[in-house]
């Protein structure tokens, strides 16, 4: 590792001035993900802004029902604020199926969202790699691909995102809080994170420069049902090989309110359009379910070694959207 | 900037440690766990990965658990860190569940244990905190201290591996200090 110069700004607009004035720098949250890769070598920053002790570490509720998750709030606060266990159930379980209990305790809500994927061509730098060093070729393609995207990957990339929390937050439909040197703009979750296509070493819109300031949870996604499902080579500990997240609400029998998003399936949280519009008001039962969710995984292209992925997404999906939805009257 | 900019690559940093204030002057890229183990000559903290996979390092900081292999100790100017030497306090008595440990021979090697120790003194307090689990049913009521029976153990610890498969003898030890 190259030694690199530390700062630690105490506002917003100092840290995005900082980065300015330091090409090559890097901001560092909770460190879980970065120093990883700081010591691997995939991660060279000459100067890192520390912005973990940002005052950015609040769980605010807004008037209009809403609430704002500032950058700074650690994963295992997150999942343990009681508005956000009650409001938002998809979310809290989905950061208690991540990581472990100490990494959780670091990790922050901007640094999740911008973790970088867990491919292990990307880790190892005597790899071709067109995320970490564009051009290189894609080792993973023809190569060790189990664990990846079955779903919008391109020539040049097959990699997965890895995070539990952005797959709930792209369900609920949260908004990330961006400022930069253009000032402060927001974007819905679902269009935060890019597909590979020709550019894989851009994970995300962000602009250079940005800072996440926070995450925003609607009102429309407040109180209505939603749950997180994960399936994992282990019971704990592990990453996704594929996870579900689904919001549902039904009224008199019919499906009211509907959102799916896949993770482990694709380059960004998966948001399943196609078996939201079939079952936006179709009875809420078992073929209705069976039949929007084969819409959606009719698009995958899988890998040589990763099929079962479809499958094993399938079945999370009718499992969650099975627990969801209320028993028939009467039965 | 705080006093913590500096231009260079190294930079003055106080922490209490087991409840004794040190300073030390450090290179950026230093991570917690090597200053523990090689500046202050604490090794009871271990290296299983040095990435954040294993739970060896897991020392308390400010009381909450976290893996030292990852934590830059630049990072954590004017924080208290508590290591497996420090469980017990002053005193000459180990921490209860060192005692549980050694009562249930809750391991083989030891090398995860000061990592399983820390781990678990920082779990209880965030079950007492109310803080839900993987496995902790989604109705029960938020806030509430959460009760402790073996899968909620066993999740809650999963960041801590054992090569040597001490695992049902270390449950047994924590539930020794629950009850
Ligand atoms: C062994 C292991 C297992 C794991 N398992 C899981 C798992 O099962 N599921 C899962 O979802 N995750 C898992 N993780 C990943 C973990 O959740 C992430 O490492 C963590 O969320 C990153 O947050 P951080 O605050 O530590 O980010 P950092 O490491 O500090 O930063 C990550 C990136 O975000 C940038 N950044 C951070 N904050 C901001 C901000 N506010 N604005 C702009 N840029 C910012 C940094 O520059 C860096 O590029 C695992 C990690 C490890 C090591
Ligand atoms: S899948 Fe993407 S991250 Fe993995 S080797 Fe190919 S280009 Fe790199
Ligand atoms: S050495 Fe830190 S987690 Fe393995
Ligand atoms: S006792 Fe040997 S690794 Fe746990």
């Amino acid at each position: 590792m190259n030694g690199f110069a530390y700062l630690r700004p105490t506002g917003v607009q100092e840290a995005v001035d900082a980065y300015a004035a330091h090409p090559g720098a890097a901001y560092l949250a909770g460190g879980t993900n970065l120093v990883d890769l700081m010591k691997l070598g995939v991660a060279r920053p000459t100067a890192l802004i520390d912005v973990g002790r940002l005052p950015l570490d609040t769980i605010e509720e807004r008037p209009d029902g809403s609430v704002r998750v500032g950058a700074t709030v650690r994963n295992s606060d997150l999942a343990a604020d009681p508005r956000v266990r009650d409001r938002w159930p998809a979310l809290s379980q989905a950061l208690l199926a991540g990581a472990s209990g100490q990494l959780r305790n670091a990790a922050t809500t901007g640094g999740n969202l911008l973790q970088r994927t867990r491919c292990p061509y990307f880790q190892d730098l005597g790899k071709p790699c067109n995320k970490r060093a564009p051009g290189s070729g894609c080792g993973a393609r023809e190569g060790v691909h189990r664990d990846h995207a079955v779903l919008g990957h391109s020539e040049q990339c097959v990699a997965t995102h890895p995070s539990d929390m952005a797959v709930a937050l792209a369900a609920l439909d949260a908004q990330v809080e961006l400022y930069g040197p253009e000032g402060a703009r927001k974007l819905p979750v679902t269009d935060f994170h890019r597909l590979p296509g020709e550019h894989p070493e851009r994970d995300t819109w962000m602009r250079p420069g940005e800072l996440i300031t926070g995450v925003l949870l609607p009102a429309t996604t407040a109180g209505v049902p939603s749950a997180y499902r994960k399936a994992r080579d282990r019971a704990s500990y592990a990453f996704a090989l594929a996870s579900v997240a689904v919001v549902l609400r039904v009224a008199d029998g019919v499906v009211d309110q509907v959102a799916v998003a896949f993770g482990g399936l694709a380059h960004r949280p998966w948001r399943a359009r196609h078996t939201e519009l079939a079952l936006l008001g179709a009875p809420a039962g078992p073929a209705a379910f069976e039949g929007a969710v084969a819409l959606e995984l009719a698009h995958a292209e899988p890998l040589r070694d990763n099929a079962f992925k479809v499958p094993l997404a399938r079945n999370l999906a009718l499992d969650v959207l099975g627990r969801l939805a209320p028993a028939p009257a009467g039965v | 900037m705080t006093s913590a900019h500096q231009p260079g690559h190294h930079s003055e940093v106080h922490l209490r440690v087991n409840g004794k204030p040190v300073t030390l002057d450090v290179d950026h890229r230093r991570v917690l766990l090597d200053l523990l183990r090689e500046d202050l000559d604490l090794t009871g903290s271990k290296k299983g990965c040095d990435h954040g996979q294993c739970g060896a390092c897991t020392v308390l900081v400010d009381g909450r658990r976290l893996n030292s292999c990852l934590l830059l100790a630049v990072t954590l100017d004017g924080s208290e860190v508590t290591t497996v030497e420090g469980l017990g306090g002053d005193g000459e008595e180990p921490h209860p569940l060192q005692r549980a440990f050694l009562d249930r021979d809750a391991f083989q090697c030891g090398y995860c244990t000061p990592g399983q120790l820390c781990s678990a003194v920082g779990m209880l307090a965030e079950a007492a905190a109310g803080h839900p689990s993987h496995v902790t049913d989604p109705a029960a009521p938020s806030g509430s201290p959460v009760a402790l029976d073996r899968a909620e153990i066993r999740e809650r610890l999963s960041g801590n591996l054992c090569r040597c498969g001490a695992y049902p003898r270390i449950v047994e030890a924590v539930e020794d200090v629950i009850e």
